[in-house]
């Protein structure tokens, strides 16, 4: 039973990293950039939803969506600001900018809303889940996290295979230069990839803070790190990718956890990756490519 | 490209001011005419100074960007420590310069041990995937530092892992880091530390194997075409800057009373990456002043400390954006003295 | 190509396996043996079949219509790929486990066809670097500044200006190499890689970019690159006024596969060859 629910646990936490994993693998396979401040829009989403409940008194869905609005608007602004300019520049110059920027927007939000961590509030009120008798125990806002990351999963697959701006997405990430001759707008392509990654991270922020409600400004660094390890493990630009490796992760997160020791948790998350790209570099459901000499 | 009379030239200076400031410095402090503050920086500073020095080495001259480096000096730091506590109470070894020097020492053998260990994995990676495995096994270091127990009890260590049931002295405990440490880092130490970096480093690099690094770096298929073996060169400016972080460490470690292993978190990898970027990547003059200078600047402009970091995010990404610029790049070599006959030929070019 | 030139070519002779090679070069072991070498990229065969055998100083051209493999060939022959099928010899060491880097060390050199020099470093610089293996000291040596560095910096300054001479380089040994004209970008790429003393070199396009005069001076410096080295050189061309100019034997390649070989008068005369380049210009009249 203890380890059914820490099973549980761990897909609900692997649901979480697989929607921020959305986020890095799209951006990843269009723009061809680790957006390190990825993480950072989450804890920035999380916030906003924190003070339009506590301090404006706003309901859920209007406070998810003026999260959403918000960091739908961050994220196009600094793909134009900071990562636009440095489309030509080495992947070296273009990492060392997103990693200032996840900076920058922690530390804005330490300035802002300070150092003390805030308490989420209990905002997915549904009870729980009793199963066998009260032997084990699912939280509501675990079963709703699954089913969202489920729903995310649907809808995104079928945006990038029925829509034109899907397929546009995937010409630019198959070959930017290609799709440019075939009259298809790079820059506002990749700002949209931008926009959906992000309004992703305001939903990610309301689930992360719901299971684990510390709301701090490093709150979203470690589990955006974590998010990008689980997309390496999926195959980097792969949407089922972004998913498999999610909850593979959060499983064996939670599990690591729970049975190998509790300090070295996060050290087996990083060893996963450092295996997963030595065995697999393409990750589970990638594929190679050939540099052309 | 500089040409070989400038290059010597840049070198010299840097020795001589270095040098002339050392000299200063020991004369300020035998007169007390120098702030308590700032006495009792000199020696971190010197540390940061060797990290930003050696980090330059593996961003700017191999071109890997490694967002783990603070793993190295944490190694450094704490075999540092149990090194020098070792001798002491084991070996009663009471004078502090050779413990110093061989704790030193000891820190750059682990540290390069363990560059050794993680580069061979590491540096069958590029780019983005090499940067975040150098942050994994820097989070990992971190992460098993917190569980690490040592003790000397007679001549012998003892270590334990998760279990701090050891006998004798505790040298490391667990979460709670070094305690009781002896500080025994002098200044004098800290300056021939970096003087010693800095020949490495600079000898390295106007060398055979540092053209091969940068050939490397610069173009990886012709250098392998020209019978350069891409790894062995990737590992060597890797371990000899996690050997140089592990020196570092070292330093750092033995000038402070306590020290726990989350000091070597992930921003103090930033952090040190900040100095070489705003020192100029690849010019290793530059990240002895940005590293000397960003370590005092904050503790002078106390008022200023709530916004360093954002300053220092700021910093990051301006200088990446102007330096990627096209319009500032062709300002830059139009200032600097030895681009002047690159420019006449590329005139001719067009 | 003055008269003068052509008869310092010595007469080709057919070898026992039926490939040509030129008569001086009979006594000694081939320099390069290719038999039934093959590539796959996915499912479409890149190059299939490739049976060449080149004589220890001769001259051989490879060319083809655009995208026919000859730059694949050039990717083979230096193990940049591994070949899905078939063996190569140099000078009759089998290749079969080689990497780049011990393709290099073994003896074979190449230029690129999209050139890549070491743009920030100087020309001499870039030139050192093809030394690298011929001219070596240790890691310790360069840091604590042994004699052998000295003697050994001292000897490869000297080598490579040597070298810079070919093309009457030696003066702008200081200047960045990305900020050379193209023509003598290429002619780095050619002194760089003769720097790793190769017994095969591999010219991709040396002439692209050139013009006349320029691709004149070019076909006597190969000529006499050879001479001075000994050396065998394989180069892909398009300007046939060079391949028919300079080379002893010509193999030409289309759709992978080899469709003549020959001398230079050989191929000019073989229907199979017209027809892969002309049969084209007809379609496009059509």
């Amino acid at each position: 039973m203890v380890f059914l629910s820490n099973l549980v646990n761990g897909i609900s936490l692997g649901s979480i990293y697989a929607i921020i994993a959305l986020g890095y693998t799209m951006v990843y396979g269009i723009a061809k950039m680790l957006n390190f401040a990825h993480g950072d829009i989450i804890m920035v989403g999380a916030y906003i939803i924190f003070c339009a409940a506590q301090y404006w008194n706003m309901p859920l869905p209007v406070s998810l969506l003026i999260a959403m609005v918000v960091c739908t608007a961050l994220g196009i602004t600094i793909e134009k600001l900071a990562y636009k300019p440095l489309r030509q520049a080495t992947s070296l110059a273009v990492l060392i900018t997103a990693i200032g920027m996840s900076y920058l927007l922690q530390n804005t939000a330490l300035l802002i809303w300070g150092a003390n961590p805030k308490v989420f509030p209990d905002m997915i009120d549904t009870g729980s889940l009793s199963l066998f008798g009260g032997q084990l125990l699912i939280k509501g806002e675990t079963l709703i996290t699954i089913a969202v990351n489920i729903l995310i999963m649907i809808g995104l697959t079928l945006f990038t295979s029925r829509t034109r701006m899907g397929k546009a997405m995937r010409c630019v990430s198959e070959d930017r230069g290609a799709a440019e001759l075939m009259g298809i707008n790079v820059n506002s392509t990749i700002s949209i990839t931008f926009a959906i990654g992000s309004a992703l991270a305001a939903i990610a922020g309301l689930l992360l803070c719901s299971s684990y409600p510390m709301l701090m400004p490093t709150t979203g660094s470690m589990p955006g790190i974590k998010a990008f390890t689980a997309a390496v493990f999926g195959g980097i630009g792969s949407i089922p990718g972004a998913m498999l490796g999610g909850v593979l992760l959060g499983v064996i997160e939670i599990l690591g956890k729970a049975y190998i020791s509790t300090e070295l948790g996060d050290a087996i998350v990083f060893a996963v990756l450092i295996i997963v790209l030595l065995v697999r570099p393409t990750g589970l459901l990638g594929k190679a490519v050939r540099e052309k000499v | 490209m500089k040409t070989k009379r400038a290059r010597f030239i840049t070198s010299l200076i840097t020795y001589a001011v270095l040098i002339i400031l050392f000299i200063v410095l020991t004369v300020m402090i035998n007169n007390k005419s120098i702030s308590r503050t700032l006495k009792g920086q000199l020696i971190p500073i010197c540390s940061w100074i060797v990290m930003a020095v050696s980090l330059n080495l593996v961003v700017g001259i191999s071109g890997e960007l490694s967002l783990g480096h603070a793993g190295f000096m944490s190694l450094g730091a704490f075999s540092g420590i149990v090194t020098s506590g070792w001798l002491l109470n084991g070996f009663a070894m009471e004078d502090p310069t050779l413990r110093l020097l061989l704790a030193i020492v000891a820190g750059g053998l682990v540290a390069g041990i363990f560059g050794a260990l993680i580069g061979i994995p590491v540096l069958r990676l590029r780019g983005d995937y090499l940067a975040i495995v150098t942050l994994a096994f820097g989070e990992i270091i971190r992460n098993v530092m917190n569980c690490v127990y040592a003790s000397v009890d007679g001549t012998s260590l003892h270590f334990g892992f998760l279990n701090g049931a050891l006998p004798g002295t505790l040298l490391l405990n667990g979460p709670m880091g070094a305690v009781k440490v002896k500080t025994i880092s002098t200044f004098t130490a800290g300056f021939l530390l970096v003087m010693f970096a800095l020949i490495v480093v600079l000898n390295l690099v106007h060398s055979r194997s540092g053209r091969a690094i940068m050939a490397a770096r610069d173009n990886r298929i012709a250098a392998e075409a020209m019978g350069i073996n891409i790894t062995k060169y990737k590992m060597m400016a890797f371990v000899t800057a996690a050997v140089l972080a592990g020196m570092a460490g070292a330093l750092y470690g033995l000038s402070m009373a306590t020290l726990v292993p989350t000091k070597f978190s992930f921003n103090e990898s930033i952090n040190v990456l900040v100095f070489v970027v705003l020192g100029g990547i690849g010019n290793i003059p530059g990240s002895i002043v940005s590293a000397a200078a960003l370590t005092i600047l904050p503790e002078k402009l106390r008022f200023l400390q709530n916004y360093r970091m954002l300053a220092y995010a700021v910093l990051l990404i301006l200088v990446m954006l102007l330096s990627n610029n096209a319009l500032v790049k062709s300002l830059i070599r139009r200032i600097n003295p030895f681009g002047r006959k690159n420019r006449g030929e590329e005139e001719l070019r067009a | 190509m003055s008269e003068t030139k052509r008869r310092q070519m010595t007469p080709m002779v057919p070898y026992p396996s039926g490939a040509i090679v030129p008569e001086r070069d009979l006594g000694s072991m081939p320099v390069l043996e290719c038999s039934h070498l093959g590539i796959d990229f996915g499912g479409l065969k890149a190059v299939d079949d490739f049976n060449v055998i080149m004589g220890r100083t001769e001259i051989a051209g490879l060319i083809g219509p655009n995208g026919a493999g000859k730059t694949t060939v050039f990717n083979l022959l230096t193990r940049v790929y591994q070949p899905t099928r078939g063996t190569m010899m140099l000078e009759g060491r089998d290749m079969g486990s080689m990497t780049t880097v011990e393709a290099n060390k073994a003896g074979i050199a190449r230029t690129f066809q999209n050139i890549r020099l070491f743009d920030n470093m100087t020309v001499e610089e870039n030139v050192r670097i093809g030394l690298h293996n011929q001219i070596r000291y240790g890691m310790f040596s360069g840091i604590l500044r042994l004699p052998q560095y000295w003697k050994a910096e001292k000897k490869q300054h000297e080598e490579a200006l040597e070298l810079l001479n070919i093309f009457d380089m030696a003066s702008m040994a200081d200047t960045r190499a990305g900020s050379l004209p193209y023509g003598a970008q290429r002619r780095l790429e050619i002194v760089r890689a003769l720097a790793t003393h190769p017994k095969l070199l591999l010219l991709d396009e040396p002439a692209a970019g050139m013009n006349p005069h320029e691709t004149e001076e070019l076909m006597e410096n190969i000529i006499r690159i050879r001479d001075q080295f000994q050396i065998a050189i394989l180069l892909i061309e398009h300007d046939m006024n060079l391949v028919m100019g300079i080379c002893e034997d010509i193999c030409v390649l289309n759709f992978g596969r080899i469709i003549a070989k020959g001398t230079p008068d050989e191929i000019q005369r073989n229907p199979a060859v017209i027809e892969a380049y002309l049969g084209k210009q007809k379609e496009a009249q059509a």
